[in-house]
């Protein structure tokens, strides 16, 4: 299978170490990974602003960069998301629908497709589990408080692979971190207050590590942590997969 | 035009394509093994009490024996004369009614609540205004929930009628349940059988 | 005329008070949770939602055979029925009935719709009081303040406050915050009123079809005390709260408590079809914008809201934030997909008072896709001009550097740099996301840089 890297613009120019956990694991796993090289962004930013009519550049663009993959795997949920539901280019729809079929976050392609039982990493440390909201209820990695459910999580099934790993689970196991985007910027009090409390909740199960399936949300919450000169650090979840001893 | 005719016009314009109704499923509802005991369970969690009688005669010497000095109306024991004088009387007068007693018509284990229509009311007022509420209902007029209470209770037969769930109540202070809002202080729910 | 603040300011107001936010924030979680539990109880609980969407969704399909239908049911029952366009026209029409039969004295249960219309202040303006039966909705009138929430209006309140406004009101005992005693002293002092009037005025929670009559559901007895005493009965219903037959009233009323509440029912759930002997029944049915909204195909499923609030109480953005901050009559999730429909420009903020978390759509008992109409709004808003000029010049640049593969990496290590040898360049005031957190640590090397130094 022809695997394309999808690496999302805030990755690739902060946290290039997520980017470069998930080649690695991915490699690991067996799988062949090309990078497209010029690739940028999926365009939510703007979308999300209320202007997805000015993504179209940013659409062909992806669409040039992804087309002829068997599978597009990206370790960002809400970057996912957005291709799979908005992704266009009038030029080419074809490969423009092949891409929303077949482009997957990162968990959900190790357990649906790789169906990976059996990860050697290693990740002796306290880790407070985040639901990060998009991957979660959009792409339904895990199930949802709200939902009359049987409970399941992609994240935790591989989390739960590696050795030495103490996962704690916050008391409202589901509730947004505040980050939302532009939302993060224009509604800054309110988007911190909920950032604050998510991590005063994993403070009480006095966890080492916080993690999530979004940089975006551990940006976020590292942005206050660090503020606040707190110990506890954040880590995306592909580097802890990627962990070895 | 008319606003009647405007806004008939307006939605016939934008309403979209003619979409079916579901088809309710009863084998999909909740079932309970004892209607009875859940009935039970879903009345005093509302804050109500129930109490079980043999029979009609046992319930109504039960009545008889709580008489004292407050006012209590029992609509179970009234001619219809007496239902016609109750029926016009105004809410000034009834504010001193203590205790009434009503015949309920269907419960719903589900919830607790109790179908009684106006005819069963005599006076529309009655039920909300007294200080203590009695419903009397047969043990057997008890159904699962709301959907097998619909099928049974024709709403449309009346010009009134409610499901009374419990004594009245208000969490609107800091949400401290109180009970006893504006409606009555507490529900007996008398069954028969 | 003092000027409305947008969401982002007003609450951040709010939660300048930080105990009190987290009071109101647990508060409201905390109805979420017995929501949950309601829920729970049920196992057929996402069926009956599936059920009641459907419902919904063949009721507005058919909307105007079903409001003639109606009417027509509701006059052969001795109902008057009045059509109202408008807000203007809806309090133009209550205004008369109340003047055509000398009305002094008026008792009002909860009725969202004539809180959309402005009523009580039409009124007022005409030398007409109106009593405000409910609990919560007595307690913002004398506060003078509108409801923060469409179920619960005083969730807002501490129970000090209400102390103080009804020592001042009603002259209660200084500093006795009792729940218990409070209630007591309401009742009193609205037992009165009740026994007293001479016009009610409720909302309908659901209006039947098939029979011409509609159901009001209280938790306090207060529609009933009122409708059942008074001469004149007025209720007040949008278009939209049709539902075809009274058998559909068995999924809406084990739906809408549960969701509301965490109740299983509320404890008046009353069918109003006929008016007393000698009592007048008046129905206003109010248009204000709703068969505007059943054309708009992205949005027409927000009319098919019960008035829950669940949304309300699981959006944590709400319950930081606060109803008042929405500037409306029905804040929360909801009225952020309803108001713009109202009034675009001044609701233009409500769309963004959101991190489009999903949880929202969740909750929902009749399944409307809330935060995907959020979306969709913000399309909207954007097209018609109504987001700031500098957000717009800033998305623009956005979309020219992310077309641009080459332009995006110049400026991406540029941005870098900047940051590693001039840090006070973002972190300083001017920089909102600096304001409470740290900026992340620019890093030497770009994922794609790394990658290629691998490749060699």
């Amino acid at each position: 299978m022809k695997i394309a890297l999808f690496i999302p613009c805030y990755i690739d120019q902060f946290y290039p170490q997520v980017g470069i956990a998930t080649y690695q694991l991915l490699t690991k796993l067996g799988c062949q990974v090309d990078f497209p090289l010029n690739q940028t962004c999926c365009g939510q930013p703007m979308a999300n602003s209320g202007f997805s009519e000015l993504t179209k550049g940013c659409d062909q663009n992806f669409v040039r960069n992804f087309k002829g993959f068997d599978y597009i795997v990206a370790p960002s949920g809400s970057c996912v998301l957005h291709v799979k539901e908005h992704l266009k280019d009038d030029q080419n729809p074809s490969e423009a629908q092949k891409i929303r079929d077949n482009i997957f976050e990162l968990t959900e392609f190790l357990i649906d497709i790789l169906r990976v039982k059996n990860l050697q990493s290693t990740f002796p440390y306290r880790v407070g589990m985040h639901n990060s909201c998009h991957g979660q209820r959009g792409l339904h990695l895990s199930s949802m408080s709200e939902l009359m459910d049987s409970t399941f999580s992609k994240p935790e099934q591989l989390l739960k692979q590696v050795k030495g790993l103490q996962l704690l689970k916050p008391v409202r196991p589901d509730e947004c971190c505040g980050f939302g985007g532009t939302f993060c910027v224009f509604e800054e009090a309110v988007s911190v207050k909920m950032g604050k409390d998510r991590i005063a909740e994993h403070a009480e199960n006095e966890v080492e590590y916080i993690t999530a399936g979004d940089v975006s949300c551990l940006m976020h919450l590292e942005g206050i942590l660090k503020r606040q000169n707190s110990k506890v650090k954040t880590i995306h979840i592909a580097e802890i997969l990627n962990h070895m001893a | 035009m008319s606003s009647r005719a405007e806004i008939l016009s307006a939605v016939s314009q934008n309403k979209p394509t003619l979409v079916p109704l579901p088809t309710i499923d009863f084998n999909e509802l909740i079932r309970y093994d004892d209607l009875v005991a859940q009935f039970k369970f879903a009345v005093e969690k509302i804050g109500g009490e129930v109490l079980f009688f043999e029979n009609e005669a046992s319930l109504f010497e039960s009545i008889r024996l709580q008489q004292g000095q407050n006012r209590v109306i029992n609509t179970l024991q009234m001619n219809d004369a007496e239902k016609i004088s109750l029926s016009k009387e105004h809410a000034s007068d009834l504010e001193s009614v203590h205790t009434a007693y009503f015949r309920g018509e269907i419960g719903v284990a589900e919830n607790s609540a109790i179908w009684i229509d106006e005819k069963a009311m005599v006076n529309r007022v009655l039920p909300i205004i007294c200080e203590h509420l009695v419903l009397v209902l047969d043990k057997n007029a008890i159904v699962a929930t709301m959907h097998h209470a619909y099928q049974k209770v024709n709403v449309k037969a009346v010009g009134y009628g409610t499901f009374i769930a419990g004594p009245s109540k208000t969490a609107d202070i800091e949400q401290s349940l109180v009970i006893g809002a504006h409606g009555p202080r507490s529900l007996k729910v008398y069954l028969i059988g | 005329m003092k000027k409305v603040k947008e969401h982002a300011e007003a609450a951040a107001d709010f939660i300048k008070d930080g105990p009190r936010t987290d009071w109101h924030d647990d508060t409201l979680w905390f109805v979420r949770e017995k929501r949950d539990l309601a829920a729970h109880t049920l196992p057929e609980w996402e069926q009956l939602r599936e059920w009641a969407s459907q419902i919904k969704n063949h009721t507005l399909s058919n909307l105007d055979e079903y409001l003639k239908n109606f009417e027509i049911n509701a006059q052969s029952n001795g109902v008057k029925i009045h059509w109202a366009a408008n807000a203007a026209e809806h309090n133009k029409i209550v205004h008369k009935i109340i003047q055509d039969n000398n009305i002094q004295k008026i008792v009002k249960s909860k009725s969202m719709l004539t809180e959309e219309c402005h009523l009580n202040e039409y009124l007022i303006q005409n030398g007409i009081s109106v009593i405000d039966t409910d609990l919560g909705e007595r307690i913002v009138q004398l506060r003078k303040e509108p409801p923060s929430h469409i179920v619960l209006p005083a969730i807002h309140l501490k129970k000090q406050d209400v102390s103080e406004t009804f020592h001042r009101h009603l002259q209660t005992e200084k500093g006795n915050n009792d729940p218990q005693y409070l209630t007591e002293a309401a009742r009193q002092h609205l037992r009165n009123h009740f026994v007293e009037s001479e016009l009610a005025i409720t909302g309908v929670n659901f209006a039947v079809s098939e029979t011409g009559g509609f159901v009001v559901c209280t938790n306090e007895g207060n529609a009933d005390m009122g409708a059942n005493t008074a001469k004149i009965h007025i209720a007040c219903m949008g278009i939209e709260k049709i539902i075809p037959k009274a058998e559909h009233l068995s999924v809406f009323l084990r739906l809408l408590a549960r969701s509301a509440t965490g109740q299983p029912i509320t404890t008046y759930s009353s069918h109003f079809n006929k008016p007393r002997p000698n009592q007048q029944m008046h129905i206003v049915i109010v248009d204000n914008g709703r068969s505007r909204q059943l054309g708009r195909a992205d949005f027409r499923n927000s009319l098919k809201c019960i008035r829950c609030a669940a949304c309300f109480n699981t959006c944590p953005v709400y319950r930081r934030s606060g109803g008042h901050s929405y500037h409306t009559a029905v804040a929360g999730p909801i009225g952020s997909i309803l108001n713009p429909n109202l009034d675009m420009k001044a609701n233009a903020d409500l769309p963004f008072a959101s991190t489009l978390c999903g949880s929202c759509s969740n909750v929902c008992p009749v399944k409307i896709d809330i935060h995907e109409q959020l979306w969709k709004w913000r399309q909207v808003i954007a097209d018609e001009g109504y987001v700031t000029t500098s957000k717009k010049v800033g998305m623009q640049g956005m979309a020219l550097v992310f077309a641009n593969p080459k332009l995006y990496r110049i400026l991406g290590s540029i941005g870098r740099k900047t940051m590693k040898l001039f840090p006070f360049l973002v972190n300083n005031k001017l920089n909102p996301w600096y304001k409470q957190r740290d900026m992340p640590e620019p890093p030497k090397e770009s994922f794609r840089d790394w990658y290629k130094k691998q490749q060699k």
